[in-house]
């Protein structure tokens, strides 16, 4: 076998293996990508009921609330508007009122977020990057409040 | 005192480095010996002044210093002694000294062992590795000085985040950052080789034990933070496909493919170019993992306090390694002469797939990571890609790269018959399979890609057997020839075989636990009980707890499997002093099928608490896959070729290969 032989066979599969990836990322990030929203941005862009987004605020705080068989509920709020969460599991340690949160779920048909995660994050004044850039687009938070990164 | 002298050993080192760059360079430029040698010297200062410094910040966290700002910030002093030891790199400023310490370790390490390198390859390997340094040292005493004094000094520190207080992470960062920077050396190696325009077999040689050792590095390193994850931060999963998890990932990916290329370049003389580039980009996505983990343009569960000003030096230091190796690989890398031939079906061509799968799986992991932050960027969009994207992409692209594992080292060099190898292997297939469906009758439940993922495991544990039963000839010669091969094998052969092993053992714990993990989250009083895959774990009661630096309850839990006590396991909540800040450790109790995890939540109404209990199938074998194949990288490391066996650079090589 030439080196020609050899160089165009090396070609080939590489233009495969590289088709094959191009197209599975292509078709996932078309598919599997989730949005970030605050509450007041869902009725803005009419998210659909059945969508499943990231939804990103502050803990209303007095709206925790434990259930049966470790069903919580709570609302997220970005001052303007809020949206009730349920969640079945435990809450991150670092979950708290008054802090800021990042659910994952999807919203329901009476208006309701069902969420199936929600996300600790490791530092106890950690103000979720989402958030705050996102609270202070809506002016609700400044740079040196409590919940800024130190 | 102390601490104005590591102040002063880090300047001092900064110009050293600044010294190393430039003339052993000049020296091999002009062949002046004494201006070559003269890195080696360099070298050795660099570590021991940046070794000075780190030991004046260790002695700072060890007295509890408080008027060091670096020591108040991040330590208090009543933390236990090994976390004041590993709160020197559990913040941004000690863990980039940690870092440049570790760059520096591996610089002296090439002078004091590269003995046998030509002395201009080495003087510029020394000044390539002395620039990495110089950047770092003035990233560090510009924008992240830990050195810093605090007036007045405050009475007590801030202490250190306590999730970081555990034995696992103390030991990560040292071992995740000597991979990451270890890497560098290769990438010295290449750009040092497109200056002097040669790369050959010698040059493979010299430059795979390093691989190797930073590859065993990482390897180990993210074993340990997956561990680490699966028991300290509670959620019971392993691996989130984190921006910063993907960050020390990628640079695994790469590392892992440069192992096997080299390969072909030391034993064939192929594949150079191809190798040399892998060189630059695996050091690459260190620096990447190192902007994005630093930089905070990360939403990350990871990403502690950063700050921009930094991340844009790091991006520049980034900007000027990746661009100006790319470019020198541009400008050079054609006129390195191509090597031996080889037939697409031989050992070349395997190892040539096997780099095409680990890089496509590399972009894949590269794009999901950085794709929400380009879009944010262009678009202002908000956007996270999780699991379901790497599942989708990675899967499909490293399945069929873990099916090839075994045939790999079965192929010949030059040319192979994929048949007569698949014949050797048909005994390991078989065995595989009939595992398999003895795992299926046990367990008859669950999707189909479990049987999958664990006939994987297995092909992948008894195909590695099966390439060592075929080299010392098991089966097919009489005994005293195969135990004359076993001695005569070289450790190489075991390292691989273990290796690949591992990666077996690895794949099945991962799938396994992926797919058939079964968890209750319920609400329970005290003297009531979760049945849970087999076991029950009943829950005795809430005591309050007393640590070190913390207060908190714990709960007491009783695992019991028909009947009999297994183990009585503790979960805690605790709320760490100095911060207030609230952890949870998990109740564990470890098997050799799976683990009992068991995890204590709020308390609800008439003293019921949530209660996660899980059963975690084979998740030991994760922990113990990554660590056979760290032992896998280790034991080849010892191989008598690599050790001592470089051979003296062939006159002939000097003379251009015939080219096509």
């Amino acid at each position: 076998m030439t080196r020609k032989q050899t160089r165009t066979a090396i070609i080939l599969a590489s233009l495969a293996v590289l088709g094959l990836a191009a197209g599975l990322i292509l078709y996932a990030i078309r598919d599997t990508i989730v949005f970030f929203y605050t509450p007041s941005e869902i009725s803005e862009k009419a998210v659909k009921p059945g969508t499943r987004f990231r939804l990103g605020g502050l803990v209303e705080t007095g709206t925790l609330k434990q259930g049966e068989n470790a069903v919580y509920t709570f609302a997220v709020t970005d001052t303007v508007a809020n949206m009730p969460v349920s969640y079945t599991g435990q809450l991150p340690d670092l979950f708290r009122e008054g802090q800021g949160v990042v659910a994952e779920g999807v919203l329901q048909a009476d208006g309701s977020f069902v969420a199936d995660t929600v996300l600790a994050k490791h530092d106890e004044n950690y103000m979720p990057k989402d958030v705050a850039d996102k609270l202070r687009e809506k002016g609700v938070w400044q740079e040196g409040q409590k919940g800024t990164n130190p | 005192m102390i601490i104005e002298i590591g102040h002063f050993a880090l300047v001092l080192a900064l110009a050293v480095a600044a010294y190393q760059t430039i003339v052993p360079q000049w020296g091999a430029w002009r062949n002046d010996g004494p201006l070559m040698a003269s890195g080696r010297v360099a070298a050795l200062l660099q570590v021991l002044l940046i070794g000075l410094a780190f030991v004046a910040l260790t002695h700072a966290y060890l007295t509890s210093d408080f008027s060091v700002m670096n020591v108040a910030e991040n330590s208090h002093s009543d933390k236990p002694l090994i976390y004041k030891i590993s709160g020197v790199w559990g913040n941004h400023e000690g863990s980039m000294l940690l870092w440049v310490f570790i760059l520096a370790i591996f610089g002296a390490a090439v002078a004091l062992f590269g003995s046998n390198l030509p002395a201009t390859l080495k003087a510029r390997i020394l000044s390539v590795q002395g620039s990495i340094g110089l950047a770092f040292l003035i990233f560090l005493v510009a924008s992240s000085n830990p050195f810093l004094r605090l007036l007045p000094a405050p009475i007590e520190g801030n202490g250190l985040n306590p999730i970081l207080q555990d034995p696992a992470l103390a030991f990560h960062p040292p071992f995740l950052y000597a991979g990451y920077v270890g890497l560098s050396i290769a990438f010295s190696f290449a750009v040092a080789a497109l200056i002097e325009g040669r790369v050959d077999a010698a040059w493979a040689r010299w430059v795979r034990p390093w691989t190797l050792v930073s590859w065993a590095l990482l390897t180990i390193g993210i074993g340990m933070g997956a561990w680490w994850a699966y028991y300290e931060l509670g959620w019971g999963g392993f691996w989130f496909w984190d921006p910063v998890e993907n960050a020390s990932f990628m640079p695994w990916l790469v590392a892992t493919a440069l192992l096997h290329s080299a390969i072909v370049v030391e034993k064939r003389g192929a594949l150079k170019i191809w190798t040399i580039l892998l060189s630059i980009l695996a050091f690459s996505l260190s620096l990447v993992g190192t902007f994005l983990v630093r930089s905070g343009v990360l939403t990350s569960v990871h990403a502690f306090a950063v700050d921009p000003a930094r991340g844009v030096f790091i991006l520049a230091i980034l900007a000027v390694f990746i661009g100006g190796s790319l470019t020198l690989f541009a400008l050079r890398a054609p006129s390195l002469k191509a090597g031996g031939l080889f037939a697409t079906v031989s050992r070349e061509g395997g190892l040539v797939l096997n780099n095409l799968l680990l890089s496509a799986a590399c972009a894949a992991v590269f794009i999901g990571t950085l794709y929400p932050l380009a879009l944010e960027t262009l678009t202002g969009e908000k956007i996270s890609v999780g699991a379901p994207y790497f599942n989708l992409t990675f899967g499909p692209i490293f399945m069929p790269l873990l099916l090839l594992v075994p045939l790999g080292p079965m192929l010949t060099w030059k040319r192979a018959d994929v048949m007569a190898s698949l014949r050797r292997l048909w005994w390991a297939a078989a065995a595989a399979l009939a595992l398999t469906l003895v795992v299926l009758a046990l367990v008859l439940r669950g999707p189909w890609l479990a049987p999958l993922g664990v006939a994987l495991g297995f092909w992948l544990m008894l195909g590695s057997a099966a390439e060592l039963v075929q080299r010392i000839g098991l089966g097919s010669q009489p005994l005293n020839i195969v135990w004359a091969r076993l001695k005569g094998l070289p450790r190489s052969a075991f390292g691989t075989a273990l290796a690949h092993g591992g990666l077996g053992l690895l794949v099945i714990g991962v799938i396994i636990l992926s797919l058939w993990k079964e968890e209750h989250i319920v609400s329970i009083k005290p003297g009531e009980q979760i049945p849970v895959a087999g076991y029950s774990v009943l829950f005795k009661g809430i005591e309050p707890l007393h640590g070190p630096n913390y207060d908190g309850r714990l709960g007491r839990f009783e695992i019991t499997r028909s009947g009999a006590l297994v183990k009585e396991v503790v979960s805690e909540k605790r709320l760490f002093r100095p911060r207030g800040m609230p952890t949870t450790e998990v109740g564990l109790l470890q098997a050799f099928w799976g683990d009992v995890y068991v995890v204590l939540g709020d308390e609800g109404a008439n003293g019921a608490h949530v209660v996660r209990a899980s059963f975690n199938p084979m998740a030991s074998f994760i922990w113990l896959g990554a660590f056979v194949m760290f032992l896998g990288g280790l034991l080849s490391l010892t191989d008598r070729r690599l050790r001592i066996g470089v051979p003296k650079r062939a006159a002939v090589a000097a003379v251009p290969q015939a080219a096509e």
